[in-house]
């Protein structure tokens, strides 16, 4: 009698804790769902012309996605290109170099990096590097690279390239420290095996261990370009909110995070709405999959690592 | 030496050098940022800004109260709607999962993490105010909450993981069962670990603006009750960064610091003091 109550307390211990668990699932299920179903009207209305539409007119009815994915992708890449090498290279640096103690603390930093929140990267945009991008580093890009299409146009301070700056602050922890982990996870016989060749430690770095963990960085840069794409608020302040596609970097845009930030509150009528609401959900499917995408290369060098785990 | 020598030295040494110099320019971006922002917001903080309302635009004064308290209101909501799910989820990974199920939780988890927060205000808009046909603290709470759960769910899990299993073997042979045995035995043990996550889940989600926008929206007032607007301090910060006045400007750099101030502070005393002998694998 008393084990069978027992064998009841454990089957409704089991029972509560798998409806927690499913919860999360209902709520992502709701989630895909909601999207889906909240952006019918355009999606209906537009179609596949949606995303290759240039026009944003709220007050037309008229509704394109092709401006807000531009300038998503644009100040996403430029992050990259600045973010990665400083990442990859300071995940060296603390995977290879820095006596473990140092290699800790500064992670420690870099994870605080992390965490601080988008607004305040937002409140130093505006206040600090607008101004800064429009009287020094813009007016000087255009001195000396201005042959290039990308660095042409009057300097606003605004614009693609200081939302990329702002973008690429804010993303670097995250490619430093899941770097770190997969440069950690190479196993060090690799690295002696190397140096025994009489390679130095750069020629080690570089030619062993960084390609061995090869896989597992990129899926830091996808984590990141993930982290990136999404970020709403700090792109918001600097990137101008102006959907126009251009190719100069100076010049101001807008991205799908910034245009749902700015308008969704205020939109009014069905079709606008959901116009928004489609765009949410274009960003979602990008995120969806740059981060499955990341997991699993991630997934893939680390379960690879961890048999010869250096310990 | 032979020039070829000479060559892969320096090219060692430089690059090496400039690994260092990435490392560097990284974790100096904090201090740059924490020192930025007390020489600009440092001098604005005084015992007004933690009590008073916003003072209207051109009168000197006021402060921000109503969006400290709003911020505080919204964190106990999003603990209250997402630490059990999470926590009790985490549970069932760990003690209680098959094999399938547990896959797709534990990968959906990982989906639902790397969703944009503006996304999740999408979903609190479309499900709390749309039905209520206003913005509301609850709203915002909800879209919080929901940023939670993830997080708290996986750190559980490995939490949980990490206890030995002697000590639930153990727990078995004294004749417990198995709820008995994860309640009494195995959470407690793994309990400074479930805290650490749940406080760093907190503190990761109390500076998150885009899901508040259209959730928790805005108030110039108190806010009584969970069904108004409310205040917060990110937003505010957002709305007054971005807004014409120079005197709003002065409060936004005021009010970042506070934010700031808040998230590093949990994070450090988390971290530090948290995590102290909470992982079993390592010891």
């Amino acid at each position: 009698m008393l084990l069978r109550r027992m064998r009841g307390a454990d089957e409704i211990a089991h029972l509560i804790t798998l409806i927690a668990a499913a919860t999360l699932l209902l709520i992502t299920v709701l989630l895909v769902y909601q999207l889906w179903v909240l952006s019918a009207e355009a999606r209906h209305k537009f179609g596949w012309s949606f995303f290759v539409t240039k026009t944003w007119d709220p007050v037309a009815g008229d509704f394109g996605a092709l401006p807000f994915i531009y300038g998503t992708l644009l100040t996403s890449v430029v992050a990259l290109a600045l973010a990665v090498p400083l990442g990859v290279g300071g995940a060296i640096f603390l995977a290879e170099l820095a006596p473990p103690k140092l290699s800790s603390s500064l992670t420690f930093v870099s994870d605080l990096l992390a965490a601080v929140p988008s607004v305040i990267y937002g409140l130093l945009g505006v206040f600090l590097l607008v101004p800064i991008m429009r009287t020094t580093v813009q007016p000087a890009l255009k001195k000396t690279l201005g042959f290039l299409p990308l660095f042409q146009g009057p300097a606003y301070g605004i614009g693609f390239l200081t939302a990329g700056i702002v973008l690429a602050i804010m993303i670097v922890p995250f490619v430093l420290s899941v770097s770190r982990e997969v440069l950690l996870a190479v196993a060090r016989d690799q690295r002696e095996a190397a140096l025994a060749l009489g390679a130095t430690k750069w020629e080690s770095t570089w030619k062993v261990v960084v390609p061995a963990a090869r896989i597992g960085i990129f899926g830091s840069v996808f984590l990141a370009l993930a982290r990136a794409l999404g970020e709403t608020m700090a792109v918001t302040m600097v990137i101008g909110n102006n959907p126009k596609i251009a190719a100069s970097l100076f010049s101001p845009g807008y991205s799908i995070a910034a245009v749902l930030a700015n308008e969704f509150s205020e939109a009014t009528g069905n079709l606008y709405l959901s116009a928004l609401i489609e765009l949410g959900l274009v960003l979602f499917l990008l995120t969806f999959v740059l981060n499955g995408l990341a997991r699993l290369l991630i997934l893939v060098t680390t379960a690879r690592g961890s048999g010869v785990l250096p310990t | 030496m032979s020039a070829r020598l000479i060559w892969r030295k320096a090219l060692n040494v430089t690059m090496l050098s400039l690994t260092g110099l990435c490392a560097l320019l990284t974790v100096s971006a904090l201090f740059f940022i924490l020192g930025y922002l007390m020489w600009n917001g440092g001098k604005d903080l005084s015992w007004n800004f933690f009590t008073r309302l916003p003072a209207p635009v051109g009168e000197i004064g006021g402060g921000m109260a109503n969006a400290i308290l709003g911020t505080l209101k919204l964190m106990v909501l999003a603990a209250l709607i997402g630490v059990p799910i999470g926590l009790l989820g985490g549970v069932y990974l760990a003690e209680f999962g098959g094999r399938t199920v547990p896959f797709l939780v534990r990968y959906t988890a990982d989906l639902l993490n790397g969703v944009p927060s503006i996304i999740i205000g999408i979903f609190a808009y479309a499900l709390v105010v749309m039905p209520m046909h206003h913005f509301s603290t609850l709203a915002g709470g909800f879209a919080l909450g929901i940023m939670v759960i993830p997080t708290v769910l996986r750190n559980t899990e490995s939490f949980l993981r990490g206890v030995p299993s002697s000590l639930r073997e153990g727990s078995f042979a004294l004749g417990a069962n198995k709820w008995r045995m994860v309640a009494t035995v195995v959470l407690p043990a793994a309990s400074r670990g479930i805290l650490t996550g749940v406080l760093l889940a907190l503190a990761r989600v109390a500076g998150e603006t885009a899901p508040l926008l259209f959730t928790a929206f805005g108030n110039r007032y108190w806010s009584p009750g969970w069904m108004q607007p409310t205040s917060s301090l990110p937003v505010i910060i957002y709305t007054y960064a971005t807004g014409p006045y120079e005197d709003w400007h002065q409060q936004a750099w005021a009010a970042g610091l506070v934010l700031l101030g808040l998230v590093l502070v949990t994070n450090i005393l988390v971290r530090a003091f948290l995590t102290r002998g909470t992982s079993f694998e390592r010891s």
